[in-house]
C-alpha cells in the first residue's frame, strides 16, 4: 500500500464529489418531464417526434401498476429481439469473421443477461459475436438497460416524494429522456474520448499478425467431420500444431466501451473485457472508465436529495455509500499488495503483492480499485482476473456483490437497492424513537415492510439457492475449475454476480462447457431475472404505496434520517439484515480458503 | 382502585406462567408466532434425531436439544408472564362486579327484581340509597350521591344527576343518598370493563399494525436464514464437511430473531396492563400504539391545565392604605361569599396575619348577596359595609370616584389575564383583589418535556384572547384556542389532521363526543356522557385529563421497547456467528482456529454456550419487556443515538461476554 496509491484513491474520490452535484442537478432536469436543459434546442424536436412515433402523450402520467408493466413490455421485446438476431447473425450483415449463429441456450443466457444489465458472459465476444450482434443486440440493451434501472429509481424517488397521489411519472417518457439528454450525448462525447486514447473503431475484418517467435501447442486431432478422435482407450488423440500468426480484433469497440462503463453495463467487447489493451489503453482511460462507472450512481443521490428537498439525506446516502465502497478498496488493496505467503515463502519478492492474473501496465493498486468499484456498481467489467486474487482479495468483489449492489450500485439500481435498505433501516430503529416509523413523512407500514422483505429475501434466495443446488450437482462440480473452497467460491460467485446483475465472472467457471450442457446457462439466466425483477417489482410497489400516503407532519420527534448517525444505522442495517446472510457461506469459501492459505494450502 | 402494579416475581402470577408456557407448545397456537414456530420444529427435529439414534455424540445432542425446548417455553413463559398480570388485573376490575340484584322497572310502573346480569340495553332500573348500581348506564330521573371509589379508588362521594354532562354512572359504584332511575346503556359481557378484561387477558387480542409489520420482517428474517442454512448444508458437502442437522438447527435457532419473536406479544400486552395501572382503560392495543404517534396534545384549559376555578393570589391597595387593612377589608367582604374565589380570599387574607372569622362570630353582621344587577356582594356590619365586585360596580357605590393608582392597577390586573375585584369599605375605595387561574403544578415542565420530544400542546378555552394568552404562557403551551364553542375542538382537530398531525384529546360533555371520535386518541372521562364515552377509544377511571400525558407516555415506551429488542435482537447474531460457524468447521479444518476469536473451549461447548444464551436471554430480557424501557423526554435523534447505543453496540458486545461466561462454566462442569 504505497503512497501513490492514496494519491490516486484520494485523486478518485475527489473526483467523484466534483461530478455528483453538477451530473446531479442535470439529472434533475433530465428526469422532469417539464426539465430544461441546455441540450433542449437540438434534442427537444427529436424527443417531441419520438413521442409522436411510438403515440405517447407526454403528461399522461402512470401509475406504479402500469409503469411497472410497461417496462416489463419493454424488456420481453426487446429481449425477444436479441435471442432471435443472435441465433440468427449468421445470416445477417456486417458479419467480417463469418460468426457462427450463436448456440439456443447462449443465446438466451445473453439475450436475459443483456436485458437485466447484467452482462454476465458465457462467451467471449471476439470469437462469438459478429459486429451487428455487438451493436445491435448487445449495445442497444446497455442503453435501453441502463435507462431502465435510472427511470425505475426515479419513479420510486417519485414515490416518496409525492404524497396523496395515484401516479408515478410515465415510462416511456422516463426512457426516451434518460436516452436522448443523458446516455447519448455523453457516450458520443466519451467514445470520441476513448478512440483519441486508441481505442479501435471500424469495421474491418480481424487483422492477421506474425508473431515473433512461434509457438507449438498440442490439439486434440480431428477427423473430417470435425469431432475429435479417440483412441481405444477412449482418449482423444492430440496432435502438435505450430501456431505462427495471430488474429488482432477489431470492430465497433469504442462506441460499446463508452455506454458499457456509463451505463454499469460491463459486458466487454473482448473476453479479457477491459484488461484488452483494445478496450483499456492507458492510465486516463483506466481512471475515466472507473469514474464513469460510478458517475450516474453517485450523481443520483444529490438527485434524490434534491428532489425530496433534503439535500443532507442525499449526501448521507452518498457518504454511506463512500465508506463501503472505501473500505472495501482497501481491504481488497491491503490484500493483494500483502500477496501470497507461499509465494514469498519460496523466495520470490514480495513487495509486488500478488500479481497474478494482474495486467502490469494497472499493478496492484489500480486493479484492486477497478474490482471495488466494478463490484460495488454492479458494473462487472474487469481489467484483472478476479479469480486469481488472493482470497481475501476476491472476498472483497463478491461480498460487494452479495451486499445487494448498493454501494453506487447499478445505474437506477444502486439508489433503489439502497432505499430498500433505508426503509428496513427506518422501520428498525424508527421504532425506537416511540413512533410508527416514518420516512419524510410516510408512514412505513406492514404492506411497504413486506415489500422491502420480498426484495430482499429473494435476493437470498437466488444467489443461496442457485448456489447450494450447483455445488451439489454434477453440472455445478463440472464447471468449477479448482479444488476446495475456490471451486465453491466460483460457483458462489457467478449466482451473486448474475443476482446481483454485476456479471463479473470469478473467472475459473466455464459456464458454458464444450458438451453444450445448458444448466449454468439456463439457471444464471433465471438469476439474472429474479435479481432485475424480483427487486423491482416489490420496489416499484413500495414505490407506488408510498405515493399514496398521506403526509404525516414532521418535528423534533421525527426520526432523522440524516448525519453520522444514520450513516451508522445504514451500514448497521445493511451489514445485519443483508450480508450477515451470506457470512455461513462465505466462510466455506474465501475466508476457509484465506485461512488455509495462511497454513499452506493452495487451490 | 385496586388495581396495582404487580411485582415481577409474584409467585402467584409466575407459578400459573409455567403451567401455561407448556400449554402453549401447542403448534397450531404456536403457528401465529412465525420465529418461535420454527424453533418449535426445529427441537422437534433435533427431539427425533435422539431418538431415531441419529449422531455420535448422545450428551450433546440432548442438551442442544434440551435447550432449544427451553428457548420456545421461555418465550411462552414471557407471554403467559404479560398475561398472567393481565388476568390478575381484570381479576381485581372484576370483584368491583359482584353479583348483584337490579330492581327492574316494568312497562306498566311495577318494579321485579332480577340479577344483574340479565339486565339489557334499554331497562330502566330503579336505585335506592345504599344500593349498587348494577350496571353501566345513564340517570334518566332524579340525583344521587355515588360512591365510585371501587372504580377510582377516590373516596369523596360524586352527585349524579339527570341531563347535561353528569349523567353516567358506572357498574359497580354505590349510591349513597336519595333514589335515581337509571337507563342501562350496555349490554351484559360489552360493558367497558367487560371489553378492557378480555383484552388484557389476551382473550381478543388483535396483533396492532407495528406489530404485523414488525412480524413480516421477522418471518422474512426467518426464512432468510432458513435458505442460508440449507445453501450451507450443501457447501459442506461439497466441501466434504457433514455438518449434523442438529448442530444446523441450533444455528439456525441462534440466528433467527428468537429474541424479540419470543418477547413480542408479552410486550403489546404489558403495554395495555401498564395503562391499566395508570386506571385507564383502552379500547383496543391498536389505540395504545396510536397514542405514541401523537404529536399534537389538545387540551381544556379548565381541570387540565388549570384547577377548576380561578384563586385570589394578590392585595394590591390603593394609596394610603396598607396591604393589611385591604387584606382585613376583603376578608369581611368575603366571609359570607361560598363561591370557590370568596372562600380564596378568606384563605390568602390570613397570610397578612388576620385572623380567621366565621360568620357565626358576628351576629349582628348582614350578608349582601351577590346580584347580577349590583355586581357585587359584601357585608354591612356596626354602621359601615365592606363591597367587593367589578370595577365599575364599586366604583358607583363609591360615589363615582376612583384613586387613579387603583384604576391603573385594575387595567393592568386586565390586562395580564387576570381578573380584579375592587374592594371598598363604605365611600372608600380601599385596593384591588388580583384573581387568577392558578395553573396546575409542574404542568410547564411536562410541555417543556413534549416540546423536546417533539409533541405540540393546544389548550382551548372559553376565555377572551388575552386571558387565554395570559394562562398559555403561564402554562407553557405552544398554542391556544380562545373563546372555543364546543364545536370549534372538533374543526380544530380536523385541521390539525389535515396538516398531518395524529391528535389526542380529553373530553366529557356530549358535545365533546364528535372531536374525541375524531381524535386519534381520544381519551373520555369516566364522569362524563355516555356518549363521550362510546366516541372515545379509552376511559379514565380517574376522570384527570392531565392523565393524556402519560398515555402518550406509555405508547412511546411500548414502541420504543419494541424497537429496542428488535435491534438487540439482530445484532446479537454477529457474536453468535463467530461462536458457532468455526466450531462447526474446525474439525475438518482445523486451520480456522483463530476465528475462534472467543477461545472458546470446544467446538461443543462453543455451539451449546451459543445455544444457551440465546435461550436465557430471552427470560433475562422479560422484566424489560414487562416494565418497558424507561421513556426519555429528549430529540428524537438524541433517543435514537442513545438507543441505537445501549441495545444496538450493547446488543453486539453483550453476547460475547455473555457466550464466553456460559462457555466457561459448562467446560468447568464439563456439560460440553
Amino acid at each position: 500500500m504505497n503512497q501513490s496509491g492514496w494519491l490516486q484513491l484520494i485523486l478518485y474520490v475527489v473526483l467523484l464529489v466534483l461530478i455528483t452535484k453538477p451530473l446531479g442537478l442535470y439529472l434533475y432536469q433530465v428526469l422532469d418531464v417539464n426539465g430544461r436543459t441546455f441540450l433542449d434546442p437540438v434534442i427537444r424536436p427529436i424527443e417531441n417526434i419520438t413521442y409522436r412515433f411510438i403515440r405517447i402523450d407526454a403528461r399522461k402520467e402512470q401509475g406504479w401498476i402500469l409503469y411497472t408493466a410497461s417496462m416489463l413490455l419493454f424488456s420481453a421485446v426487446t429481449a425477444i429481439f436479441t435471442y432471435v438476431l443472435l441465433r440468427y447473425q449468421n445470416l445477417l450483415p456486417l458479419n467480417p469473421q463469418n460468426m457462427p449463429a450463436v448456440v439456443d441456450h447462449l443465446a438466451f443466457n445473453t439475450a436475459f443477461s443483456f436485458t437485466t444489465n447484467t452482462n454476465w458472459q458465457s462467451y467471449s465476444g471476439e470469437s462469438t459475436m459478429s459486429y451487428l450482434s455487438q451493436m445491435l443486440a448487445l449495445v442497444c440493451h446497455n442503453f435501453f438497460s441502463a435507462a431502465i434501472g435510472i427511470a425505475i429509481a426515479a419513479a420510486v424517488v417519485r414515490g416518496i416524494v409525492r404524497h396523496s397521489s395515484q401516479t408515478i411519472g410515465n415510462f416511456w417518457v422516463d426512457l426516451v429522456r434518460i436516452n436522448l439528454y443523458l446516455l447519448l450525448p455523453i457516450c458520443i462525447i466519451y467514445a470520441v474520448f476513448l478512440v483519441a486514447q486508441g481505442i479501435p473503431q471500424n469495421f474491418k475484418p480481424y487483422d492477421t499478425a506474425k508473431v515473433v517467435e512461434a509457438q507449438t501447442v498440442q490439439v486434440p486431432k480431428k477427423d473430417d467431420a470435425g469431432n475429435p478422435v479417440k483412441d481405444a482407450k477412449g482418449n482423444v488423440i492430440m496432435v502438435d500444431q505450430k501456431v505462427d500468426t495471430q488474429s488482432i480484433v477489431q470492430g465497433p469497440i469504442a462506441s460499446q466501451i463508452a455506454i458499457k462503463m456509463l451505463g454499469t453495463n460491463g459486458g466487454g467487447y473482448t473476453n479479457a473485457n477491459a484488461a484488452h489493451p483494445f478496450e483499456n489503453p492507458t492510465p486516463l482511460s483506466n481512471l475515466i472508465q472507473m469514474l464513469s462507472i460510478f458517475a450516474i450512481p453517485s450523481a443520483l443521490t444529490y438527485y434524490f436529495g434534491r428532489m425530496t428537498k433534503n439535500q443532507k439525506h442525499g449526501w448521507t446516502v452518498w457518504g454511506t455509500m463512500a465508506i463501503l465502497f472505501v473500505a472495501g478498496t482497501l481491504v481488497c488493496w491491503a490484500a493483494e499488495s500483502g500477496g501470497n505467503p507461499m509465494v514469498q515463502h519460496l523466495g520470490v519478492d514480495a513487495s509486488g503483492g500478488n500479481m497474478e492474473g494482474k495486467e502490469v501496465r494497472f499493478g496492484i493498486f489500480n486493479s484492486a480499485l477497478f474490482a471495488t468499484i466494478t463490484t460495488d456498481a454492479s458494473c462487472g467489467a474487469v481489467n484483472a482476473m478476479h479469480d486469481s486474487f488472493t482470497p481475501l482479495g476476491g472476498f472483497v468483489p463478491l461480498f460487494n456483490i452479495q451486499l445487494g449492489e448498493i454501494v453506487f450500485g447499478g445505474v437506477g439500481s444502486g439508489l433503489y437497492g439502497m432505499i430498500l435498505f433505508i426503509v428496513l433501516a427506518v422501520f428498525i430503529a424508527g421504532l425506537m424513537v416511540g413512533r410508527t416509523p416514518e420516512y419524510f413523512g410516510k408512514k412505513i407500514e406492514s404492506y411497504d415492510v413486506k415489500m422491502a422483505s420480498i426484495a430482499i429475501l429473494l435476493m437470498a434466495f437466488s444467489i443461496l439457492g442457485f448456489s447450494g443446488w450447483a455445488a451439489l450437482t454434477p453440472w455445478g462440480q463440472a464447471g468449477v475449475n479448482n479444488n476446495g473452497p475456490h471451486g465453491l467460491s466460483e460457483i458462489f460467485y457467478a449466482y451473486s454476480s448474475c443476482t446481483g446483475n454485476n456479471g463479473s465472472a470469478f473467472a475459473g467457471l466455464t459456464a458454458n462447457p464444450s458438451n453444450n450442457d445448458p444448466h449454468y446457462d439456463i439457471t444464471l439466466a433465471f438469476a439474472t431475472l429474479i435479481g432485475r425483477y424480483g427487486i423491482i417489482i416489490p420496489v416499484m410497489a413500495l414505490a407506488g404505496s408510498l405515493g399514496r400516503k398521506k403526509l404525516v407532519a414532521t418535528g423534533a420527534g421525527t426520526f432523522p434520517v440524516t448525519g453520522p448517525l444514520f450513516i451508522i444505522l445504514l451500514i448497521g442495517t445493511i451489514l445485519l439484515v443483508g450480508a450477515l446472510t451470506f457470512l455461513p457461506a462465505l466462510t466455506l469459501t474465501p475466508i476457509l480458503e484465506h485461512f488455509l492459505m495462511l497454513n499452506g494450502k493452495l487451490f | 382502585m385496586a388495581v396495582k402494579s404487580h411485582s415481577i416475581f409474584d409467585p402467584t402470577i409466575i407459578v400459573p406462567a409455567i403451567g401455561d408456557s407448556f400449554r402453549k407448545l401447542n403448534p397450531i397456537s404456536l403457528a401465529k408466532n412465525p420465529v418461535m414456530f420454527v424453533t418449535e420444529v426445529g427441537a422437534a427435529i433435533t427431539t427425533f434425531l435422539i431418538i431415531a439414534g441419529h449422531g455420535g455424540n448422545f450428551g450433546f445432542q440432548l442438551q442442544i436439544c434440551l435447550w432449544l425446548w427451553f428457548t420456545v417455553l421461555f418465550a411462552n413463559f414471557a407471554e403467559a408472564m404479560a398475561e398472567g398480570r393481565g388476568k390478575a388485573q381484570a381479576k381485581a376490575l372484576r370483584a368491583t362486579r359482584t353479583q348483584t340484584f337490579a330492581n327492574r322497572l316494568k312497562a306498566d310502573g311495577t318494579v321485579e327484581k332480577v340479577a344483574a346480569n340479565h339486565l339489557r340495553k334499554g331497562d330502566i332500573v330503579v336505585v335506592s340509597a345504599n344500593e349498587l348500581i348494577p350496571g353501566d348506564g345513564e340517570v334518566i330521573e332524579g340525583a344521587a350521591t355515588v360512591d365510585e371509589s371501587a372504580i377510582t379508588g377516590e373516596s369523596a362521594p360524586v352527585i349524579r344527576e339527570s341531563g347535561g354532562d353528569r349523567s353516567a354512572v358506572t357498574g359497580g359504584t354505590k349510591v349513597l343518598s336519595d333514589q335515581v332511575k337509571i337507563e342501562i346503556t350496555s349490554n351484559p359481557g360489552e360493558t367497558f370493563l367487560d371489553r378492557m378484561i378480555s383484552l388484557v387477558e389476551g382473550a381478543t387480542r388483535q396483533k396492532t399494525p407495528n406489530e404485523i409489520a414488525l412480524t413480516i420482517l421477522l418471518s422474512a428474517l426467518t426464512l432468510i436464514f432458513l435458505i442460508a442454512m440449507m445453501s450451507l448444508k450443501a457447501f459442506g458437502i461439497a466441501s466434504s464437511v457433514d455438518f449434523p442437522i442438529s448442530v444446523l438447527v441450533a444455528l439456525l435457532v441462534c440466528l433467527i430473531p428468537t429474541t424479540i419473536g419470543g418477547l413480542l406479544s408479552a410486550i403489546g400486552i404489558a403495554g395495555i396492563d401498564r395503562l391499566v395501572q395508570k386506571n385507564v382503560l383502552a379500547m383496543s392495543g391498536r389505540s395504545v400504539e396510536a397514542a405514541g404517534d401523537v404529536d399534537v396534545l389538545l387540551l381544556d384549559k379548565t381541570g387540565t391545565i388549570t384547577m377548576g376555578n380561578r384563586q385570589a393570589t394578590d392585595f394590591l391597595p390603593a394609596p394610603g392604605v396598607t396591604k393589611q387593612q385591604l387584606a382585613d377589608a376583603a376578608q369581611l367582604a368575603s366571609l359570607a361569599d361560598e363561591t370557590p374565589e370568596g372562600r380564596s380570599i378568606v384563605v390568602l387574607a390570613k397570610n397578612y396575619g388576620i385572623r380567621a372569622r366565621e360568620l357565626g362570630d358576628m351576629p349582628e353582621m348582614t350578608f349582601v348577596p351577590f346580584t347580577a344587577q349590583t355586581r357585587m356582594s359584601g357585608v354591612d356590619m356596626n354602621g359601615s359595609s365592606y363591597r367587593k365586585g367589578a370595577a365599575d360596580a364599586i366604583r358607583k357605590f363609591a360615589g363615582g370616584k376612583m384613586p387613579e393608582a387603583v384604576e391603573k392597577d385594575v387595567k393592568a390586573v386586565s390586562s395580564s389575564g387576570a381578573t380584579p375585584l375592587v374592594v371598598a369599605s363604605k365611600q372608600t375605595i380601599l385596593g384591588t383583589i388580583l384573581l387568577k387561574d392558578i395553573v396546575k403544578g409542574g404542568l410547564a415542565d411536562r410541555f417543556e418535556r413534549f416540546r423536546a420530544i417533539g409533541i405540540r400542546t393546544v389548550m382551548i378555552t372559553g376565555d377572551n384572547p388575552l386571558t387565554a394568552a395570559a394562562i398559555a404562557k403561564e402554562a407553557g403551551v405552544d398554542d391556544y384556542l380562545a373563546e372555543a364553542k364546543p364545536e370549534d375542538k372538533l374543526a380544530l382537530c380536523r385541521k390539525e389532521q389535515q396538516a398531518g398531525h395524529l391528535v389526542a384529546m380529553t373530553g366529557d360533555g356530549t358535545n365533546d363526543a364528535p372531536a374525541l371520535a375524531q381524535a386519534d386518541v381520544g381519551v373520555a372521562m369516566n364522569t362524563g356522557t355516555q356518549a363521550a364515552k362510546e366516541a372515545g377509544n379509552m376511559v379514565d377511571l380517574d376522570s384527570n385529563p392531565t392523565k393524556l400525558i402519560e398515555i402518550v407516555e406509555i405508547g412511546k415506551q411500548l414502541l420504543i421497547t419494541r424497537g429496542a429488542l428488535t435491534t438487540f435482537s439482530i445484532a446479537n447474531d454477529v457474536a453468535k456467528y463467530f461462536a458457532i460457524i468455526p466450531a462447526m468447521l474446525v474439525g475438518v479444518f482445523p486451520q480456522i482456529a483463530p476465528l475462534n476469536v472467543m477461545f472458546l473451549k470446544s467446538p461443543e461447548s462453543a455451539i451449546l454456550s451459543a445455544v444457551i444464551f440465546n435461550a436465557l436471554i430471552i427470560i433475562a430480557l422479560i422484566p424489560l419487556a414487562l416494565k418497558g424501557v424507561r421513556f426519555r423526554p429528549l430529540g428524537a435523534a438524541r433517543i435514537l443515538q442513545r438507543n441505537l447505543l445501549i441495545y444496538g453496540a450493547g446488543g453486539i458486545v453483550l453476547p460475547f461476554i455473555g457466550i464466553k461466561l456460559i462457555d466457561m462454566i459448562i467446560s468447568a462442569v464439563h456439560l460440553a
